[in-house]
């Protein structure tokens, strides 16, 4: 009797709750938001995400629903969930996503979904994706320009092509200045442990530095506060990445590659709120923005005049079409090691 | 050179395991199966940097404002942690006669679950504990001479790179195996504690108390976990707690245990080779031998896969403690 009474309840509510979602349904979002498992605060990818997010609740007062991802079993789950109680749009950061999102979006035809990092070729949903091979390439310039050694290093989370298209890029900026430089890759691991780690990722980073590496740039989410502490115990420079950890290590840390997850996911709760919500790819560049590198008063120390112009130069070059930065993801295959 | 480099990093990365195993020898000798190794190196971890962090905030930031001794305060927590965890799995498998394995498993995910919830309450960052700088952890500590004899070959090199430059936590692991063999073959302590593990009843009628010496095997067994659990999270470069850090280090030292069968110079042997292959498989992720290639998953899954070698009886044999997994009941 007291089971029924909880389902009765339980149901009571939830209708209720749909009922105040619909009449709110014409002025506006009811966002919410999937961290993948790295956490909310990597100081990385999900916590660039949780940027936007919170941005948008300080511009417009709107509050957004989130859920940290515990284990891989919760994707569809979390989905599911969230469009069931009337959610729009739900945004979800990772690539991981893929197969869940594929799953559930035909069974809410009327909510906008949106996926950082991955394409799903689905009517109501967005993928965000970034060129992150062109940022990349920027920061393996300034690296190639602050290393003594002539020998850098990259260290990976999970060893997906994601991944190595971060690393491809970066290899490419690097010898686009010293065409002899070694470039030392390493990942982490092949599972979503991966991606927090940080005593896995400290020791990749001693080895490479032990073999002369000097410049380290990892794109790891929660593991890289692994390698950035590393990089400055030994008195060597770390690259940050996604968010601006400059500020980590003052002084050690010789820039962040930016990615701008935080303006994918307030343009997409934003653009529900306005009602010009658009499906399909948004590819975010250094033409638009979404993707750079970080300049501020914890590192204006580490990056010289001309290291700052030849990047400026690169960027330039980008954008115009100048140079190409070959994508990973295009071919699988990397022209430069 | 580059086989130096491999065995500094091996030493660095079989620190935790070997202070884990030498915790599971000690109270699995005496006949309490410890699969919760795993949850009390986590809560030790988590100890650790959340009160070495807390110390060492300045005050303005509701911090203590310590500015020494914040490492070693951070130890002291995560031993007091870690044995109170020992002292439940005590009680429910010697006090209470439990599953010993259960009791285990239920530390484990107790301590998973409550690290982060403390950690999220603490420090609003997701379970993590604040960035750990200075004295708020272990510092690698230059032995005397090193640079003096760095110059000499062959021994200059060892001893500078390889046996000089580690943390304070690294020489305890190392002098605890000594120590513990010391401890276990030379003393009556350690007589008792081997007796009980293999033959209670015998003790039992000896009028020396069961309890008593399993409740003291599980208490240095929590002291050598916190140990483990403090080197994650003040000596290595996290310098920190995130969740889940020890990744399975738990089980990995349990593995050790069961290789070195049961012996302390053997969980030495079996720590260090473990940590080697680690080193190796991070150094080269794909070992290249000519042939084919060796895939990185191999070399990870490398320690559990001499385990099983070990168990089939391959290798010699490993025969654990007599008595281990069985509550002791004394008889009326």
């Amino acid at each position: 009797m007291k089971l029924i009474k909880t389902l009765i309840g339980a149901a009571a509510i939830a209708g209720a709750a749909t009922g105040a979602l619909a009449a709110s349904h014409g002025g506006g979002a009811n966002p919410a938001i999937i961290f993948d498992l790295g956490g909310k605060f990597d100081k990385s990818f999900n916590e660039a995400a949780n940027a936007g997010a919170e941005r948008f609740t300080e511009e417009t007062g709107i509050a957004f629903r989130e859920f940290e991802l515990q284990s891989e079993a919760q994707r569809e789950q979390a989905l599911r969930r969230f469009a069931q109680q009337g959610n729009n749009p739900v945004v979800m950061t990772g690539f991981a996503f893929a197969t869940a999102l594929d799953t559930v979006a035909p069974e809410f035809p009327d909510t906008n979904f949106v996926i950082v990092d991955m394409v799903v070729d689905q009517p109501n949903v967005r993928s965000v994706v970034f060129n992150e091979h062109e940022g990349s390439y920027l920061v393996g310039i300034l690296a190639a320009m602050a290393s003594k050694t002539g020998k850098v290093g990259f260290v990976g989370g999970m060893d997906i092509p994601l991944i190595r298209k971060f690393a491809c890029g970066y290899v490419q900026g690097v010898k686009s200045v010293n065409p002899d430089a070694v470039v030392f890759q390493n990942m982490t691991g092949t599972t979503g442990a991966a991606w927090n780690d940080p005593v896995k990722g400290g020791e990749l980073t001693k080895a490479q530095i032990e073999q002369g590496a000097d410049v380290i740039y990892h794109a790891a989410g929660g593991t890289g506060r692994g390698v950035l502490q590393a990089a400055a115990d030994a008195g060597v420079l770390g690259i940050g990445v996604d968010s601006n950890q400059n500020y980590m290590h003052p002084g050690s840390v010789l820039t962040s590659m930016l990615k701008r997850v935080d303006v994918a996911v307030y343009d997409a709760f934003n653009d529900v709120n306005n009602g010009e919500f658009t499906p399909g790819i948004q590819v975010l560049g250094l033409a638009e923005g979404g993707v750079g590198w970080a300049l501020d008063e914890n590192n204006a120390s580490l990056i010289t005049d001309e290291m700052k112009a030849a990047v400026d130069a690169a960027t330039a070059d980008i954008i115009s079409g100048k140079v190409v930065v070959h994508d990973y993801m295009s071919d699988s295959s990397c022209p430069v090691n | 050179m580059e086989l130096l480099q491999l065995m500094d990093s091996a030493v660095r990365l079989a620190t935790p395991l070997l202070l884990a195993a030498l915790a599971g020898l000690y109270s699995e000798r005496s006949g309490i199966f410890d699969i919760g190794l795993e949850g009390k190196m986590l809560i030790a971890a988590f100890t650790a940097g959340a009160f070495s962090g807390i110390a060492g905030m300045p005050i303005a930031e509701g911090g203590w404002g310590w500015t020494y001794g914040m490492a070693w305060f951070g130890l002291f927590t995560a031993i007091i942690a870690s044995v109170l965890l020992s002292l439940i799995h005590g009680f429910a498998s010697i006090t209470l006669r439990g599953n010993q394995l259960i009791s285990g498993v239920a530390v484990n995910f107790f301590a998973a679950g409550t690290t982060v919830l403390i950690g999220q309450e603490w420090f609003r960052a997701g379970g993590q504990t604040p960035s750990l700088r200075g004295a708020q952890r272990f510092e690698p500590i230059t032995l005397p001479f090193a640079d003096a004899v760095s110059e000499v070959p062959v021994i200059g090199p060892v001893y500078a790179d390889l046996i000089s430059g580690h943390n304070i936590v690294v020489y305890i692991a190392i002098l605890a195996v000594p120590l513990t063999w010391w401890i276990l073959f030379r003393t009556r302590f350690g007589l008792r504690l081997r007796a009980v593990g293999e033959n209670p009843g015998a003790v039992d009628t000896a009028g020396i108390s069961v309890v008593k010496q399993r409740y003291a095997a599980v208490v240095i067994a929590g002291i050598l976990c916190g140990l483990a659990g403090a080197y994650l999270s003040l000596g290595t470069s996290a310098a920190g707690f995130v969740k889940d850090m020890s990744a399975g280090k738990g089980f990995i030292a349990l593995a050790a245990l069961i290789f070195a069968k049961w012996q302390p110079r053997g969980v030495l042997f079996a720590a260090l080779l473990f940590g080697f292959l680690e080193a190796i498989g991070n150094k080269y992720q794909s070992v290249d031998i000519g042939a084919f290639v060796i895939p990185v998953q191999f070399m990870q899954a490398l320690p559990y896969i001499l385990t099983v070698v070990i168990l089939a009886g391959f290798v010699g044999k490993a025969i654990p403690p007599k008595a281990g997994g069985e509550p002791y009941v004394k008889e009326r």
